[in-house]
């Protein structure tokens, strides 16, 4: 059990885990099977045993049990089973268009039933039942109070609200401006934009899968992959200091991580060149605003020789296709840069602290 | 006996004067009795029978709307308890908790608010997966993606008003991201070129953060500010956004539906 336990702590850190995410959600877009009843009971059943069984170890218990932290784990859930209701009535539209029927929802549209009884009597079941749950929540779960505020006593960890800890948890990897700033600013702009830059006329109306691959792929793995995953991390993960620790490990006040992370700047100019740090600041940090110049401005233009962007080019026209590459470029940034810091311990791309501007 | 009493209930002055229609029995009457209701008046008489499902609304913006009511009806019994001064905060909170008869009220809105962020998360996977922001619907999905991060802000807002450990440090974590905006921000890039005369607009009594917070740290007039939008500025405009957006799905054709 112990090394069960002690495997589970290494594969979390974010380096393994983020990488077996990343195979899971490749292996999520492909599958059929995980869709089917089967399939979800399976992954429900193993998400609970893990959770319960889990919930044996002190320090699991400890960290879930958080009044706040509830809440959480019940997202965790919900998220799962939704993604999985989606994706199962997806699949089952395409089957069903691959064997010519009509989609599921087209058998019923023009059916027009009275809103009085049908849809006023399941809202109401639907305000009980949820009163119902709210009320025994509330009644078997008390709200969290800790000590007075004390301004000149900050607890360690200190953490944001949990849903934003997503973004608190970016700020390892980036600098406030970026993680707390111009990111959030970018996922709400990038939201808002969906719907221009989505030129597809399929999939309107109804739950599909493969007439709207791409789409889904993208969204989900900026909702599943960063976001959720991101939060999960940031409420359960990270302990005092922010140090990362195992879903069974005791978070240790004294546990020390090493910071060797090196700047680009110094790989190019001493490691590679062996002539020092340039004392202009714009030399100096010139190899990384070339490359993040680079990812931005030319790469959106390369992208568009391939023959699978120049199809995207084609169908949105410049415009859409511009935006959306580098609203989907920023996206990117996050898991580059988590490589580049778990790979080269990387630091920052630019470094330019006179002016607080550091990628 | 009770035949007797219902009838002559309904059959009062007072109780037609109320409901004029009474229990639909027929088709002109369901019709009648969504007419004639302000709150059941959202809806249309007739609606797509594939677009009312619970598999494929999963109730989940009707849920975000009924939290949104739980949040306005216990917020304002709270605020009879609640004074947002550095002095009675906590100890109000702590009151609520011991002396107020039926003392559910805070658990209820606290966990209404983490309830409510899930339930427009999931509505908002629930509207993309149905490819419901597609035309005709664009401006909705946009009024939507608002009204997300209005709850964010109304959840994030609320979290400093009990005056605990929690609340200010998790306030304190968040707005310090503000002194990063880029120009806005005391350490945010390229605030250090705004200058006149020599000196720097932009510092730490003046950026954004400052804005934010009404303060150089967490103090009774953040308490105050958080509280004014928390009770007031950021309902209002989402009580007005929530509206604009039941109109819009009623105006963009109803729950969406394939064509």
């Amino acid at each position: 059990m112990d090394f069960v336990k002690h495997a589970i702590n290494v594969l979390a850190y974010p380096y393994w885990s983020f990488t077996l995410v990343l195979i899971a959600f490749g292996f999520m877009l492909w599958s059929k099977g995980l869709w089917s009843k089967r399939g979800g009971l399976i992954l429900l059943a193993a998400g609970t045993l893990f959770f319960l069984v889990s919930l044996l170890d002190p320090n699991f218990y400890l960290i879930v049990a958080k009044a706040d932290n509830v809440p959480i784990v019940m997202m965790v859930f919900l998220v799962g089973f939704f993604v999985w209701f989606a994706m199962h009535k997806a699949i089952e539209n395409d089957v069903r268009v691959s064997r010519g029927e009509p989609l599921f929802e087209k058998t019923e549209v023009e059916d027009r039933i009275f809103t009085w009884p049908d849809l006023v009597f399941s809202e109401f079941i639907c305000m009980v039942v949820l009163t119902v749950v709210m009320v025994v929540w509330s009644i078997a779960l008390r709200a969290p109070l800790e000590e007075p505020a004390n301004p000149a006593l900050a607890p360690n960890p200190s953490k944001a609200p949990w849903y934003f800890l997503g973004l608190q948890e970016m700020l390892v990897y980036f600098d406030p401006w970026l993680a707390g700033v111009l990111l959030p600013g970018l996922i709400i702009v990038g939201l808002m934009a969906i719907p221009y830059i989505d030129t597809n006329p399929k999939g309107n109306g109804y739950f599909s899968f493969r007439e709207r691959r791409v789409e889904i792929g993208l969204f989900l793995f900026g909702w599943l992959v960063l976001w959720s995953q991101m939060i999960v991390i940031g409420t359960f993960l990270r302990g005092p200091n922010w140090n990362f620790f195992g879903p069974y490990e005791f978070w240790d006040q004294n546990k020390v991580e090493a910071l060797v992370n090196v700047d680009l700047s110094e790989y190019f100019w001493i490691k590679l060149l062996h002539i020092g740090l340039p004392g202009n600041w714009f030399l100096r940090e010139l190899p990384g605003i070339l490359l993040i110049a680079f990812y931005f401005f030319v790469l959106p233009v390369l992208l568009k020789r391939t023959r699978w962007f120049k199809k995207y080019y084609d169908k949105m026209g410049p415009a859409r296709y511009y935006v959306g590459a580098t609203l989907f470029l920023f996206m990117m940034l996050l898991p580059i840069k988590m490589y580049c810091r778990w790979l080269f311990n990387l630091k920052y791309f630019v470094h330019v602290q006179e002016y607080f501007f550091n990628i | 006996m009770i035949e007797n009493l219902s009838k002559s209930i309904t059959k009062s002055q007072i109780w037609k004067s109320i409901f004029r229609v009474g229990i639909p029995t027929d088709n002109r009457k369901r019709a009648l009795a969504m007419l004639g209701n302000v709150v059941l008046h959202l809806h249309p008489i007739k609606v797509k029978k594939s677009g009312i499902r619970m598999s494929y609304t999963w109730c989940m913006g009707g849920t975000a709307f009924f939290l949104f009511l739980v949040e306005t009806i216990t917020g304002l019994l709270l605020m009879f308890y609640y004074r947002p001064t550095v002095e009675y905060a906590f100890v109000d909170i702590v009151d609520l908790r011991e002396a107020a008869a039926f003392g559910i009220m805070r658990e209820l809105h606290r966990w209404g608010a983490h309830a409510m962020v899930i339930a427009v998360w999931l509505h908002m996977f629930r509207v993309f997966m149905t490819g419901s922001y597609k035309p005709p619907r664009e401006f909705n999905w946009n009024v939507g993606v608002i009204l997300l991060v209005l709850t964010l802000l109304l959840s994030f807002t609320g979290y400093l008003l009990p005056w605990d450990q929690l609340a200010i440090w998790a306030i304190t974590v968040g707005s310090n991201m503000a002194r990063a905006t880029p120009l806005l921000g005391n350490e945010g890039p390229g605030a250090a070129f705004l200058k006149l005369g020599g000196q720097r607009l932009i510092h730490a009594g003046s950026d954004a953060r400052f804005a934010l917070i009404g303060g150089r740290t967490i103090g009774g007039a953040t308490l105050i500010r958080f509280y004014v939008l928390h009770c007031v500025g950021i309902p209002l405009v989402a009580a007005f956004l929530i509206a604009v957006h039941f109109w819009r799905v009623r105006k963009d054709g109803g729950i969406s539906g394939p064509m």
